[in-house]
């Protein structure tokens, strides 16, 4: 198949009145790796959230894995092919690190409970925190919290995992255990769109990193170009303030 | 003729406890399937919904129960529809309940983090299973404490029956002491019940909220 995993045409997405996304044209392939930057408020978050209709856009076209995002059903099926990790970790704190896991794959994909708990203990295993799972959430560090929710966003096994900045609310001691997870799980080929600032990630996994800037694409580029060589001035400015 | 209080006539009044328990029942699971539905329409996406839903609780909170209950009665009674005081009480009781419980229940959904919903969504959940196993079991220990709190305002409001015939608590007390005029004795006691009643649901309720004021800062 030739379809791409994530296509965007001529997105526009506005609060109110405010135009957070700007003719936004993006296009990911299976098994591509994509990082977001730019500064507060530039449309990150909005853009990943468009993908699996958190935010409504007000123009445009997405189609994710061939799925056209429009009818309500569309939506829910795209849903089930696209995980999604928070800064915020937004882990159900009145469920156990493995009710966590198993609910989304029970309730809707529908599969049975004994299956939903292998699978959960696969991917705490693969997130190297098997022996939490009968703990809850606020028993963790943030790091094994976020851990837990990558591991929560794997169960459905989804093609496509999208990041919004799932370090930024760590402490320094912590990023590194939940970087090397999505490292791991970019060398498995899973298709990842990641909003961070953790450009050591981007110099080692990304296929390509995206600078925005005010809701619209500004440059894009394999990270050598991205980094040796950035053209605009803005990210130029940015890339100077972060490093 | 005048008589004296007698044991009959306390077992008279305690016998009345049970319609006023029985009525609190009917308008508390009356309230709480309509304070759910409200609850749920004020947090939901329609904007008429949300309207709808804010107009009902908006009416039923800013009008005296009382006339709640009068036009029910006597206003179905104009239109032709004479209907018993106790379907009556229970009907007033259900509106005047549904609107104050799904006031308190929207604003422990509201108090759910934003987070939690949209993890659920992003999830794939449906939004009945959002609700029915991410947000409405956190709203439900917000909402725990001030329900009981609400449950012994109705239980108190159901007195107000009586004006309309219904012979519960404090109506049973009305028709004692038309024969004993010994109202200190009288209200007394049917007041020492009320109290029976309420007074370990106060309890509860403030111990919960306890607990919870303890669940946060923690
Ligand atoms: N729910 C919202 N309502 C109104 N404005 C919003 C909302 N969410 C985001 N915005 C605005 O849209 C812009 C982009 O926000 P966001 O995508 O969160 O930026 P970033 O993730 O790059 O920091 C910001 O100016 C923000 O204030
Ligand atoms: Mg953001």
């Amino acid at each position: 198949m030739t379809e791409h995993a994530i296509t965007m045409r001529a997105v526009n997405k506005y609060y109110g009145a405010f135009h957070a996304l700007v003719d936004i044209d993006l296009t990911v392939e299976r098994g591509e790796r994509v990082v977001i930057c730019g500064p507060s408020g530039s449309g990150k978050s909005t853009l990943i959230r468009t993908i699996n209709q958190l935010e409504a856009i007000q123009s445009g076209q997405i189609v994710v894995d061939g799925i056209a995002l429009s009818g309500g059903d569309n939506v829910a099926k795209v849903r089930q092919e696209v995980g999604m990790v928070f800064q915020s970790f937004n882990l159900f704190p009145h469920m156990t690190v493995l009710e966590n896991c198993m609910l989304a794959p029970m309730k809707s994909r529908k599969i049975p409970r004994a299956e939903a708990k292998a699978t959960a203990r696969q991917y705490l295993d693969r997130v190297k925190i098997p022996e939490q799972a009968d703990k809850y959430p606020a028993q963790l560090s943030g790091g094994q919290q976020q851990r837990v929710a990558i591991a929560r966003a794997l169960c459905m096994k989804p093609r496509i995992m999208l990041f919004d900045e799932p370090t930024s609310a760590l402490d320094p001691e912590m990023v590194k255990e939940v970087l090397d997870t999505m490292i791991d799980l970019a060398r498995e080929g899973m298709t990842m769109l990641c909003v961070t600032h953790e450009m050591e990630f981007a110099r080692a996994v990304a296929d390509r990193v995206i600078f925005m800037d005010k809701g619209v694409i500004v440059e894009e580029n394999p990270p050598e170009a991205f980094f040796g060589n950035p053209q605009n001035e803005r990210l130029q400015n940015f890339l100077g303030q972060i490093a | 003729m005048i008589r004296e209080f007698s044991s009959v006539d306390l077992i008279f009044i305690a016998m009345a406890i049970r319609w006023t328990l029985i009525l609190s029942v009917i308008a508390f699971i009356g309230g709480a399937v309509g304070g759910l539905a409200l609850a749920l329409s004020r947090t939901a996406h329609s904007r008429a919904l949300r309207w709808l839903s804010m107009s009902f609780i908006q009416v039923f909170q800013g009008t005296p129960l009382l006339m709640q209950l009068f036009l029910v009665y006597f206003g179905l009674a104009v239109l032709g529809l004479p209907i018993d005081p106790l379907v009556a009480a229970a009907v007033a009781l259900t509106l005047h309940a549904s609107a104050f419980l799904g006031e308190i229940w929207r604003g422990a959904i509201q108090a759910v983090p934003q987070g939690q919903s949209e993890a659920a969504t992003a999830l794939a959940l449906s939004y009945r299973d959002r609700m029915r196993h991410v947000v409405l079991p956190q709203a439900m220990r917000v909402a725990t404490a001030p329900t009981v709190g609400f449950l012994v305002q109705l239980i108190k409001g159901t007195s107000l029956a009586s004006i309309i015939g219904f012979t519960e608590l404090t109506r049973a007390g009305q028709i004692v002491n038309n024969a004993t005029f010994q109202p200190f004795l009288v209200f007394g006691t049917v007041a020492v019940l009320y109290f029976i009643l309420c007074w370990p649901l106060s309890l509860l309720a403030r111990r919960m909220e306890a607990r919870m004021r303890l669940a946060v800062t923690r």
